[in-house]
């Protein structure tokens, strides 16, 4: 349920102040355009128009749990025009009672009954105007801010299961090259395992650890390069150049194994001798530049292969991180395929 | 004594595979091969009776050099995930290994292969390629045989495709290449956004064409960037300019 007007002081204050206004302007008008004397007045003024503060406070109070949608306009316009009669018939028996030997009054009270009840009418419909006014803004601000949650609540859980992606293929395949290592080289297999463990405990690691530096980064990568040289023996290696500035430099953790992954898996599938994969790392203005290179035949891959799924969930996570769509680029040059990754270092990595 | 060969692009895949054949001393160990291209070879040259091939493999895949041996032989896929693939198994494959696999369910593989080794490799092999072909990695390229040789076009290279007797003329920017395969499997198995079968004996890569021009009756004609006119049938017409939005 929406907040009551009354929740916010300033609100108290103007609703009373306008009501003081409005019973001393009824007060003047009394005693002056109609000649009442003060004390029929003052009474007259009083008594109806703190019916009306009733009235409109029950208004007020009827529209908090039953706010009007469309057509229902029509039902709070029939409960408004019911109040004001009821309003008119207390009022006209409260004043009779208290001034019944004024015959002046009384015969002005009868004469106004009608006017003043469409005075009254308008008074409780601004009230109820600006209570709807309100209630609506109240409203809109509460889904405003539901779904400012439910969005930062999706774009977290998408940052992390992009973190955590990894390739059915990969572990199969590894797991594989440990059942062959079991038979033959068993301290390599133990070794192995190892590493696997490390680098999948590494993938469902929560969220807490969001920034790393670039060497837990490399760490981390060299786990899985480790692996995949098991994998495909003398076929794969890789040169790591990274100069000592960005060695310290700040990276979005896990980003840079799935675009390894994409360059070894196109380095990998597109030559059928040795391929080297090439990571070179450095500063640029503010920026940590990381180029990852590895071969590929334009022959027989089209373009399209540089935007396989590993480098579209690198390019999500950077956009949802940095909201630039820019820092992802991919070149290819002769029989090279170049990934350049920029990473802003002048967020605060908090 | 039925010969065997082994290919996969991984050593250690290679290297399980031949520990566990060690427990068959009747079937005899052909050869090694690294990838698909060693792999076609030694089938050519050795016409073995069994073969263990991986899926994913440097230059072309498990499925692609399969396509090109013929006759085919039999094949026990061994791969460690690829949700067509497994698919294409299921139906039609002798047994495949998910890798990493036993040497219970690898002799139960070997056995099954036994049981079934009289004569219905060909056909399967074909339903299951056909049905492999539907995987969105498979439908980028077409490998074919050139001579001596292993050809692989992109797909966008592609100009044509003409029907030819139980064979397909694939048109490029280098002249033809002949193809053993239905009009109905490139229908199928090329990207439809971008291939068009326009008349009963031709699939044209709408990339290529420049003007579709009325021709006699009913019919049109499509006219390429490399200047070849293709036939358009009444039907075909219609495909064409659905998928160009006119």
């Amino acid at each position: 349920m929406p907040n009551s007007p009354f929740s916010i002081n300033r609100f108290r204050f103007l609703f009373a102040g306008c009501w003081a206004v409005i019973i001393l302007t009824d007060l003047y008008f009394l005693h002056n355009s109609y000649q009442l004397s003060w004390k029929a007045a003052t009474i007259d003024s009083l008594i109806s128009n703190d019916l009306l503060i009733l009235l409109s406070l029950l208004m007020m109070n009827t529209l908090r749990f039953y706010l009007p949608r469309g057509s229902q306009y029509i039902n709070i316009v029939i409960w408004g025009v019911g109040l004001i009669i009821g309003w008119s018939f207390l009022r006209r028996w409260l004043l009779g009672l208290l001034l019944g030997g004024d015959a002046f009054y009384m015969n002005f009270l009868e004469s106004s009954l009608l006017i003043r009840s469409i005075i009254g009418f308008l008074l409780l419909g601004c009230v109820s105007l600006i209570t709807i006014l309100w209630l609506l803004f109240e409203e809109q601000k509460s889904s405003e801010r539901r779904k400012q949650d439910a969005e930062k609540l999706t774009r977290e859980a998408e940052l992390f299961k992009l973190r955590q992606q990894l390739q059915p293929h990969f572990l199969f395949n590894s797991l594989n090259s440990i059942n062959a290592l079991i038979g033959s080289r068993p301290d390599e297999a133990r070794k192995m395992v190892q590493q696997l463990s490390d680098f999948l405990r590494g993938t469902i690691r929560k969220e807490d650890k969001q920034w790393v530096t670039l060497r837990e980064e490399l760490q981390y990568l060299q786990l899985y390069l480790d692996i995949e040289k098991v994998r495909f023996g003398n076929r794969l290696r890789t040169e790591i150049t990274v100069s000592e500035q960005a060695q310290e430099m700040k990276i979005p953790a896990l980003l840079l194994q799935p675009v390894m992954e994409n360059a070894i898996k196109y380095g990998l599938y597109d030559t059928t001798g040795e391929t080297v994969i090439k990571l070179n790392a450095y500063t640029e203005d503010v920026n940590l530049v990381v180029r990852i290179e590895n071969p590929y035949d334009p022959e027989t891959s089209s373009p399209k292969t540089g935007t396989g799924f590993g480098l579209q969930s690198v390019q999500r996570r950077l956009a949802l991180l940095f909201a630039r769509q820019d820092l992802l680029e991919t070149a290819a040059k002769d029989h090279t395929f170049i990934t350049g990754i920029k990473i802003p270092q002048t967020l605060n990595h908090a | 004594m039925p010969k065997v060969l082994i290919i996969d692009d991984e050593p250690l895949a290679r290297s399980i595979v031949k520990e566990y054949l060690q427990k068959h001393p009747d079937l005899e160990l052909l050869q090694e091969c690294n990838d698909g291209f060693e792999g076609l070879k030694a089938v050519q040259d050795h016409q073995p009776d069994l073969i263990f091939l991986d899926i994913q493999m440097p230059k072309i895949s498990g499925f692609e050099m399969l396509e090109l041996c013929d006759p085919a032989p039999h094949v026990i896929f061994t791969t460690a995930f690829d949700e067509y693939a497994i698919k294409a198994f299921d139906a039609h494959a002798i047994d495949y290994l998910l890798k990493p696999f036993s040497q219970e369910r690898f002799d139960k593989a070997i056995a099954k292969w036994k049981e079934q080794s009289g004569n219905r490799a060909e056909k399967n092999t074909d339903e299951l390629l056909e049905t492999a072909s539907l995987s969105p990695s498979q439908n980028q390229r077409i490998v074919v045989k050139n001579g001596s040789k292993i050809k692989i076009i992109p797909a966008a290279d592609v100009h044509y495709l003409e029907a030819a007797d139980d064979y397909v003329k694939i048109f490029t920017q280098e002249g033809y290449f002949l193809k053993n395969k239905t009009m109905g499997h490139f229908e199928k198995a090329l990207d439809p956004n971008q291939f068009v079968r326009s008349h009963r004996s031709y699939i044209v890569n709408i990339q290529q064409i420049t003007r579709i021009d009325p021709y006699e009756k009913e019919n049109h004609i499509a006219i390429l960037r490399s200047g070849a006119k293709v036939p358009v049938s009444r039907s075909g017409y219609g495909r064409l300019k659905e998928v160009l939005g006119i």
